[in-house]
């Protein structure tokens, strides 16, 4: 990575990584400023040690429960946590903001992991729908299928799901990386502002629908293309983007990564103003 | 909202009643307005089982209007006569609520149109289903509730699908609480959850070509819809992709028969369905949570995407 203090602002975020794209006209991003990083302090979150582990059976809890006692359990050090059958449970393991290596023998239900910023997670079962949904940071790994909106709004890490997941994944997505194993479903990156989307398999009708950046990469067959979708040269730099991201996703691996397609937002829906509606005013 | 479950025993017989009410009681926070059930029960195939209504449950939130409760013994005389008018001999009679009766008919006829016509021309009176081994109960109230006021935990069969309901587009009332009959055919059942929107148009069609609605709820829509195609010679299957196209709007809805079980989901996937599958069980509903409630060890599920349909065979 660059230097983040010498590098100018305009392309302090190409350097750490985040997108390729510029948009123009107005944003509204703040950078992280290092020299401040000491100053930080982010509520709700431990110092935990990934070398204390413990396991915890949620089978006669509820979700809240279930949840509080990972908190608990994280405010005693504990970096390594193993839940035992969550049977589908949903809403477990969300709003956890520090790292944390959490393992889940089994399977959750919706919104599993939802609004976390910064846990390395591995699930050895399916997910339910909006898995991780509004990802910061960290990574989640799923072993099995997903359902629909899988990574719905993330802003960022990685979510990798070694098996098919369900409609629209990665919608409204605005940062992160997105990895599917097998096939996805319709209107995959349907909205989707930022980020990556790579999927081994086949994809559904409507890929990309009305996306306004970001970019999506395919291995196999493509239902139909959605709005303003079309399709951009894989360059070699995406090539070894694809590779390294693959090896460290522990999925595809050896994937012929120079046959998938690349496709971004034609940009022909972008309706950008560069004026507030307060601004407008003044001018008129 | 609304929730969905439904299971078939492949090569066995099981206690679908039971396993059907723990499905829908795991979904009961996606709605407990009303809950139904559709069980393919283990019978000697020889009598029709009629589930019917002669009034409505005015209690639990109901928006049916009050009615005293002589003139369902009043509407229950006139089925009476108009069954021994047709030849249909009861042989079983049940009243387990003041509203709610099944009837072990023995009747030989195939079709049923001009049975359900004249039974149903009696004001007030609605036939849930009809079959030889298809028995639909619902009522409102959460899936326990039902199951415990009709003792359904004891039926034993290989197939069933449920529902439970959350009223949005029509009333808090039996008459739009799920399933369906797939009127007039015999043991055709239908659940759904999601929104139509070409609903009135399909009717005033389907209506036009001689098929009956008896509520304002849309779903009822897809029972009528499949049952006409059935009709026309279509077999299940082929009803069911003809749905994809010709019902418009946001479903996932299961239809069963004497001896199958089948899906659809609508080319937007936009409703949940998750599917577990082996080579003696299929089970699906609208949440994992609803097959782990007759599956609670670790296994495969996957959600079938966007305009797949499925058929299964017992």
């Amino acid at each position: 990575m660059a230097n983040l203090k010498t590098v100018s602002k305009k392309s302090k975020a190409q350097s750490m990584g985040m997108h390729t794209e510029v948009l123009t006209g107005r944003t509204q991003q703040k950078f992280f400023n290092p020299d401040e990083a000491e100053n930080f302090y982010y509520f709700g979150t431990y110092d935990v040690d990934f070398n204390k582990r413990t396991e915890l059976d949620v089978k006669d809890m509820t979700a809240p429960e279930a949840n509080k006692e990972i908190d608990n359990l994280m405010s005693q050090g504990y970096g390594t946590i193993v839940i035992k059958n969550p049977q589908g449970k949903h809403s477990l393991g969300v709003g956890i903001l520090n790292k944390l290596n959490l393992i889940f023998e089994g399977s959750l239900g919706y919104f599993g992991m939802g609004s976390c910023d910064g846990p390395i997670v591995r699930i050895n079962g399916r997910v339910g729908w909006s898995c991780a949904e509004n990802l910061m940071a960290g990574k989640v790994v799923i072993e099995k299928n997903a359902g629909s909106c899988f990574g719905a709004a993330i802003r960022g890490g990685d979510l990798i799901c070694k098996g098919s997941v369900g409609a629209r994944t990665g919608i409204d997505m605005k940062g992160g990386t997105i990895i599917i194993g097998g096939d996805a479903g319709a209107f995959t990156g349907f909205m989707m502002q930022r980020g990556r989307i790579i999927i081994l398999g086949d994809v559904g009708i409507n890929l990309g629908d009305s996306m306004y950046d970001g970019t999506i990469f395919v291995g196999g067959e493509i239902g139909s293309y959605g709005s303003d979708a079309v399709d951009a040269e894989l360059t070699k730099s995406d090539q070894d983007w694809l590779k390294r991201k693959l090896k460290v996703a522990e999925i595809g691996e050896n994937f012929d990564v120079g046959k998938m397609k690349k496709i971004v937002a034609g940009k022909k829906l972008w309706n950008y103003d560069n004026l507030e509606p307060t601004e407008k005013k003044g001018a008129i | 909202m609304c929730g969905i479950a439904g299971l078939i025993h492949r090569g066995k017989s099981s206690n679908v009643g039971s396993e059907l009410q723990g499905m829908l009681q795991a979904l009961k926070h996606r709605g407990e307005d009303s809950t139904g059930y559709a069980l393919y029960g283990d019978t000697d195939g020889k009598n029709f089982i009629m589930r019917f209504k002669v009034g409505e449950n005015v209690g639990e939130g109901s928006s049916s209007i009050m009615e005293d409760v002589s003139v369902y013994d009043e509407r229950k005389k006139i089925v009476d006569q108009t069954l021994a008018e047709m030849g249909a001999k009861v042989v079983k009679e049940e009243r387990t609520l003041p509203y709610s009766l099944r009837y072990e008919l023995d009747y030989n006829v195939k079709d049923l149109l001009e049975f359900s016509q004249r039974i149903e021309s009696i004001p007030g009176v609605e036939i849930l289903s009809m079959g030889k081994s298809l028995e639909v109960i619902k009522d409102l109230g959460n899936a326990k509730m039902v199951c415990d006021r009709y003792s359904l935990d004891k039926v034993v069969g290989t197939h069933a699908i449920g529902h439970a309901r959350m009223a949005t587009e029509s009333g808090v009332d039996i008459k739009s609480a799920h399933p369906f009959w797939g009127y007039p055919f015999s043991d055709v059942s239908v659940v759904h959850n999601g929104q139509l929107t070409n609903y009135w148009n399909n009717r005033r069609v389907l209506e036009n070509k001689g098929m009956r609605f008896m509520s304002e709820c849309d779903s009822e829509l897809i029972a009528v819809y499949i049952a006409e195609k059935m009709r026309d010679g279509a077999t299940l299957e082929e009803g069911m992709k003809a749905s994809l196209t010709g019902l418009d709007g946001v479903f996932t809805y299961f239809v069963a028969t004497k001896d199958s079980l089948g899906m659809a989901k609508d080319t937007m996937a936009a409703k949940p369905l998750v599917l577990y599958e082996s080579d003696d069980l299929v089970a699906m509903g609208s949440e994992e949570i609803a097959i782990r409630s007759v599956l609670p060890q670790e296994i495969d599920t996957y959600d079938p995407f966007d305009g797949e349909v499925k058929v299964w065979q017992i």
